[in-house]
C-alpha cells in the first residue's frame, strides 16, 4: 500500500495486509493524535488495509496557544 | 481495503471512526450527530450563545476554527469570521487561502486583518523585537485584535476554536505551576466586561482528533501543515503527555478538564474578580489594561519600529518557552 505521511509530507510503500492500528503501531504513531484515511474515506482502527490501498495518515495535533 | 469489522454503535452500519473515550465506533452520520450534541451541550451548560447573538468566529484556516464556524452555521447561529494575517511566511499565506475559500464556498462573511499591512509588524519581527517566544508575541496580538475587532464590528460574542486537547494542555501547564490566577481565568466562557467582548469556546467537549474527523467527513478543506513556530513548544509537550495517559486510560483527558470546571473552578471565582477591578484605559488604544499602555500597544510600538525579521530566523525559539 501507498502511505502518505504529513508534517513533513512524505510517502512510504508498505507490503502486506494489516489493520489500521497495526500500521500506526508499526510506524510508532499514537492513535489519539492521528486519523487514517483509506482511498478517501476515514477508517477505524480495526479496518484492514491491503496492498492496493492508498492511505493517508493525518496528524491532528496543533501547537500554539 | 477489505471488510471493516466494527459497526456503528447507533445504527450498526460500518463504522468510520473509533472513539476509545466513548468505548464505541460510529458511522459518519452518527459521528456528526455526536459532535453536534457535544457542542449543543457546551453551549447550553455554559450559556455561551443565543440565536439573537451576533457571533464573530476567530478563523485560522485550521481544522478547529473552520469546524466550529461550520457547526454554528449548521445550528442556525449568525456567525461571521475573522482572519488575522500573522505574517508567518508561507504558513500564513496558505492559511489565508483556506479561510477565504471556506467562506466563499458557503457565502459567509470573512473579515480580514493583517498585522503587517494594518499594524506595521508581523509575528517573527515582534518575537525578535520584544525578545518574546513567537507564540507569546502571537498570543498578545491575537487576543487584542480579536477583542477589538469584535467590539468594532458590534458583535456580541467572540468564538474561538479551542478544543478539549487545547484546554486540557493549558490546564496541565497551569497546574504544574499552580498558577492560581491563570487557573481562575480558565473558563470556557468569559463574560463581557468593560472593554472586553464575551468570549466562548464551544468545542471544549470535543477532542482535536474528533475535530479533524468532522472536517474530513464534512469535506472541509483545512490547513493540515503546522505553524512552523510551534515546533518544540511546551503546549505540544503537554498534549503529548496527556495523550499518552489517554492511551492507557481512555477518557482521562475529558475527566481532567471537565471535572476541573465542575469541581475546582467554582472554588476560584473570587480570584478573577479582584484582578479585573484594578484595570484602567490604555493611553494609546483605550483597551483595558493594568499599566499606562496595554501589552499589545507596547508590543506593536516596538515591533513596527524594528526592521522585518524573516520566519527562518525565529523558528525553533519556542523551545525556550
Ligand atoms: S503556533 Fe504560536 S506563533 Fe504559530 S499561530 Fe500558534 S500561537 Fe501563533
Ligand atoms: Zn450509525
Ligand atoms: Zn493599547
Amino acid at each position: 500500500m501507498k502511505v502518505l505521511l504529513r508534517n513533513p509530507k512524505r510517502e512510504l510503500v508498505i507490503d502486506g495486509k494489516r489493520s489500521v492500528n497495526a500500521l500506526l503501531t508499526q510506524l510508532d504513531l499514537p492513535r489519539e493524535s492521528h486519523l487514517v484515511i483509506c482511498n478517501g474515506t476515514l477508517v477505524p482502527g480495526d479496518a484492514d488495509l491491503t496492498d492496493d490501498d492508498v492511505v493517508e495518515i493525518r496528524p491532528v495535533i496543533s501547537g500554539g496557544a | 481495503m477489505v471488510a471493516v469489522g466494527s459497526k456503528c454503535r447507533t445504527c450498526k452500519a460500518p463504522a468510520i471512526i473509533d472513539l476509545p473515550r466513548h468505548n464505541a465506533h460510529f458511522c459518519a452520520e452518527h459521528f456528526l450527530e455526536l459532535c453536534r450534541r457535544q457542542v449543543v451541550k457546551a453551549i447550553e451548560k455554559f450559556d455561551m450563545l443565543s440565536k439573537d447573538d451576533r457571533v464573530l468566529v476567530a478563523v485560522s484556516g485550521g481544522k478547529d476554527s473552520l469546524a466550529v464556524w461550520d457547526m454554528l452555521i449548521e445550528l442556525g447561529y449568525q456567525a461571521d469570521g475573522l482572519y488575522l494575517g500573522l505574517g508567518i511566511g508561507d504558513y500564513s499565506d496558505t492559511s489565508a487561502v483556506y479561510a477565504r475559500n471556506f467562506a466563499a464556498e458557503r457565502g459567509l462573511h470573512l473579515i480580514e486583518v493583517s498585522l503587517r499591512a494594518d499594524y506595521g509588524y508581523d509575528v517573527p519581527t515582534a518575537s525578535r523585537a520584544t525578545k518574546r517566544v513567537p507564540c507569546s508575541a502571537c498570543g498578545i496580538s491575537k487576543r487584542h485584535l480579536f477583542d477589538s475587532e469584535a467590539l468594532k464590528g458590534g458583535y456580541t460574542v467572540l468564538v474561538t476554536g479551542h478544543n478539549l486537547d487545547d484546554e486540557a494542555a493549558v490546564l496541565f501547564g497551569n497546574t504544574l505551576r499552580w498558577d492560581v490566577e491563570y487557573l481562575a481565568r480558565q473558563a470556557p466562557v468569559l463574560p463581557a466586561r468593560n472593554g472586553f467582548p464575551k468570549k466562548v469556546k464551544p468545542l471544549v467537549r470535543l477532542t482535536e482528533r474528533e475535530m479533524a474527523a468532522w472536517c474530513i467527513v464534512r469535506g472541509i478543506d483545512y490547513l493540515v501543515e503546522e505553524c512552523p513556530m510551534a515546533v518544540g513548544n511546551k503546549h505540544l509537550a503537554y498534549k503529548a503527555a496527556l495523550n499518552e495517559i489517554e492511551r492507557q486510560s481512555p477518557g482521562s483527558k475529558a475527566a481532567f478538564y471537565l471535572n476541573f470546571l465542575d469541581n475546582m473552578a467554582p472554588l476560584l471565582t473570587g480570584i478573577t474578580a479582584a484582578a479585573t477591578d484594578s484595570l484602567q484605559e490604555c493611553t494609546s488604544c483605550g483597551a483595558p489594561t493594568t499599566g499606562d499602555m496595554c501589552a499589545f500597544c507596547r508590543l506593536a510600538e516596538k515591533a513596527s519600529a524594528h526592521e522585518p525579521v524573516p520566519v527562518e530566523l525565529v523558528i525553533g525559539k519556542g523551545r525556550k518557552r
